[in-house]
């Protein structure tokens, strides 16, 4: 879920006509002081992270004029809160607090609605309070193709007690709210406290808001870099797996890391799981012998094997794993050659020095595990590959058997890592990449299992050496998909002529900032 | 019997053109579904393996109706359209496949549905499948496999995870339990319909004996089946399985449904709601099979 900070929410609210205190962000103390300035009279300075319990972790603090606000804000920016770098502190006016309320909007999934939520009582600790005292708050199912109506606005409020002018004043907030969530497709949202000031204003003294993942592609205007859950900033390397993930929409890829920076022999294994459910089933199947996790990845919904490969690639790119571990839910409906040759050209690019176990049962798992098998017998690491008959619990077992008995010090020589040849005869664009033919390789090839191995038939024979039977423009917009079984089959039973390069903008740089 | 889909059903394809529609279209039709018509804009007048392609559902279904099944396979952007389209067409059930359709546009469908007594399942599901007599989706990808992995018999299948549907019928039938229906409820945090739905229709079918259910962290749908148990409203045995026992919480893992959301949704707490009621709740997945065969001795 893609999460907004306090401020941003903030915003949000205040272009929906929601009134929040006087105040500003800051990078830097001397700019807190400065807004400090401005504002006049004592201010808060929040940090702003994804995290609750700031205040308890003491990321939020009052200061009583603008040179207090300057030393709280140095201590401040870059804070630890629960390994949340903190980059930024909002500096607010200091309310004058009369009394709290809390409201709240979350999706239903019982009922398949937002529900609105409101308590006459706001505040830390509101769901102590909705856990002691349920009758305090209120919930409210709002109907979607009408939204939240004023009248029954006001009977929330009136069953929370709240009448008069506050009952006419909340009700338009709470109208007022309701379009903010829906116009930014919140998933959940809520103002806690809600305050009203001895002076009669009602502000938004806080914001949580939470971006639906799948809807952030509509609404560009927040900025919001991964459209993903997490509860710190993404790190360089899950930012580079999120751009693969977001230029190639065939079947999803997700990564993330579990653990930053390790030493080598320690148990940490790089984790490639397929589906949510035989992920996670895959996952207690490593805890269980005693692994640790890298980190977690799935690729799933019918990949394309450059997915894969890309995904197995910022896999590899991890410091210090002592295994490779993929397994999903053991019967794919895919065809999983697809993922066998994504992760054959990964492991041989990265030259694959350490055990690998893939559990990749499923259609045609015979001749992808055949794959796995036979193209990587000359890498210094092993491939065990199984199929649907091997439980998951086995082959974590059977990692931690090649783990153990693993000569890490062996190095091997490594592959040939073949580059962008030099002298490319022939070249055209795919989907995410660019496909090289060397044809003067080709013209001493007497197997020539290059078009028969396609398996989109955009190949064919032009006096002996392969070349596109489409035009190029068709290739690129996914005619040729990218399934990897020409290079795989040049590779190793032709004359090794064919390279596609699939780039991972910012890898390397990562690696680098990684270490 | 069956629930939700057999061998007489007319189903329509919407963007049956498209990569997955054409192949998940050889799929069905090569196992037997009786997919009588296709749809894409504009592309009336074309034929996939066979099956006429129409503009729009309501000519689809003037031509080749009464449909009785739409199987969405259009980019997620545009899936609510889509199905407002089937349900406008009088479509009533529909099996939505695509993942990241967004949450409210979910919201909107169901809304919609609702009020025409249509039903969908998914978004972001694998599909469902009465084995021997149809499949809906991508389940088993194709028809040959879906023959292998999948065999008729009396034990209903629900479950959250797409792949984990496929493994638990499969690793059922080499134990030599049949289906009689296996269903991905899907993958999001809204479905259209959910565990407690399916559990519900399995009560009502005759020749379900007991119900394996795949169940995940997050969400309230486990906890809907242990209210029907309590209540008496699903009586039959049922098997579960709880996926997520290590994942922390608010840590997803890639099924957005797995994320725990008030005071619902714990691995702990479905697991104890469940057997409360007399479910049999397994920690080992592979003890699944054993003890559904267990089950089925007892009846």
């Amino acid at each position: 879920m893609a999460k907004l900070y306090e401020y941003q929410g903030k915003e949000l609210l205040q272009k929906g006509g929601i009134s929040i205190p006087k105040g500003g962000i800051a990078k830097t103390k001397e700019e807190a002081k400065k807004i400090a300035e401005e504002i006049g009279g004592p201010v808060f300075v929040k940090a702003q992270a994804w995290v609750t319990g700031r205040t308890e972790a003491g990321g939020v603090k009052c200061a009583r004029n603008p040179t207090e606000a300057e030393k709280e804000a140095d201590e401040i920016l870059g804070m630890d809160i629960k390994g949340f770098a903190v980059r930024e502190v909002l500096v607010e006016e200091k309310l004058d607090i009369d009394r709290e309320f809390y409201i709240g909007m979350i999706i239903d999934d019982i009922t398949r609605r937002p529900t609105l939520i409101f308590s006459p009582v706001g505040g830390t600790g509101i769901e102590e309070i909705a856990r002691k005292h349920p009758k305090q708050v209120v919930t409210f199912p709002i109907d979607i193709t009408t939204g939240l109506r004023s009248y029954e606005a006001r009977n929330i409020l009136r069953k929370g007690e709240i009448r008069g002018d506050l009952q006419r004043g909340l009700s338009d907030l709470l109208v007022k709210f309701y379009q903010v969530s829906r116009k930014y497709e919140a998933r959940s949202a809520e103002i806690n406290p809600l305050v009203l000031t001895k002076q009669g204003r009602i502000v938004a003294a806080d914001s949580h808001i939470v971006i639906d993942d799948y809807a952030v592609f509509r609404h560009p205007e927040l900025g919001i870099e991964i459209a993903r859950e997490f509860d710190r900033p993404a790190t360089p390397l899950e930012k580079v797996a999120y751009q693969v993930e977001a230029k190639d929409h065939r079947g999803t890829f997700y990564f993330f890391q579990m653990e930053g920076k390790f030493e080598a022999r320690s148990g940490y294994v790089g984790f490639h799981g397929a589906g949510g459910g035989g992920s996670m089933m895959s996952m207690d199947a490593l805890l269980s012998q005693g692994f640790k996790m890298a980190n977690y990845c799935d690729t799933s919904g019918n990949p394309s094997a450059s997915k894969v490969y890309r995904a197995a690639k910022i896999i590899l790119s991890q410091r210090n794993i002592d295994g490779y571990f993929a397994s999903g839910s053991g019967v794919a409906s895919q065809e999983q050659f697809h993922s066998a040759r994504g992760l054959v050209k990964a492991f041989r690019e990265a030259t694959l020095s350490i055990p690998a176990v893939i559990r990749i049962g499923g259609n045609s798992e015979e001749l992808a595990m055949e794959i796995l098998h036979d193209h990587t017998k000359d890498l210094p690491g092993t491939v065990e590959a199984y199929g649907r008959d091997t439980s998951a619990v086995f082959c974590a077992r059977r990692l931690r058997e090649l783990v153990e008995q693993w000569d890490y010090g062996r190095k091997g020589s490594p592959k040939e890592i073949r580059g962008i040849p030099k002298r490319s005869s022939y070249h055209f664009e795919t989907l995410t990449g660019t496909l090289y033919i060397r044809h003067e390789e080709c013209e001493i090839c007497t197997a020539k299992p290059c078009v028969s191995s396609c398996t989109a038939g955009i190949l064919k024979f032009d006096d002996g050496k392969p070349i596109l039977a489409i035009t190029p423009d068709e290739a690129k917009r996914g005619r040729c998909t990218e399934c990897l079984a020409c290079e795989v089959a040049c590779e190793f039973h032709g004359n090794k002529a064919i390279f596609i390069n699939l780039p991972i903008p910012g890898l390397e740089e990562a690696v680098r900032v990684g270490a | 019997m069956s629930i939700l889909i057999d061998e007489k059903m007319r189903v329509v394809i919407q963007g049956i053109t498209g990569r997955e529609g054409t192949a998940r279209a050889q799929l069905m039709k090569d196992y037997g579904t009786k997919v009588v018509a296709g749809v894409t804009p504009g592309r009336k007048g074309e034929t996939v393996h066979g099956i006429p392609v129409y503009d729009t559902v309501e000519e689809a279904n003037e031509r080749e109706g009464p449909l009785d099944v739409s199987v969405i396979f259009i980019p997620a952007a545009l899936v609510k359209e889509a199905a407002l389209e089937a349900i406008a067409a009088g479509v009533k059930l529909l099996v939505i496949v695509p993942d990241r359709v967004p949450l409210f546009d979910v919201l909107e469908v169901a809304k919609i549905a609702g009020e025409k007594g249509a039903r969908f399942v998914g978004p972001n599901t694998l599909g469902l499948i009465s084995p021997g007599k149809a499949v809906l989706g991508m389940i088993g990808g194709r028809a040959e496999s879906a023959r292998e992995w999948f065999k008729p018999g009396v034990v209903g299948v629900t479950s959250r995870s797409g792949g984990i549907t496929s493994a638990i019928s499969y690793y059922l039938g080499k134990a030599g339990i049949g289906q009689s229906t296996i269903i991905h409820v899907g993958g999001d945090a809204v479905v259209g319909t959910a565990h407690p739905d399916v559990v519900q229709l399995f009560e009502e079918d005759e020749d379900t004996k007991a119900v394996v259910m795949f169940g995940e962290i997050g969400t309230s749908q486990e906890e809907g089946v242990a209210d029907l148990m309590e209540r008496g409203e699903f009586t039959k045995p049922l098997v579960a399985f709880i996926g997520g026992a290590a994942a922390k919480s608010g840590t997803r893992f890639s099924h957005a449904g797995a994320i725990i959301e008030g005071g619902r949704g714990t691995h702990e707490g479905k697991v104890r709601r469940l057997r409360e009621v007399g479910a049999h709740v397994v920690k080992d997945f592979d003890e699944i099979p054993k003890v559904t065969m267990d089950v089925l001795n007892k009846l």
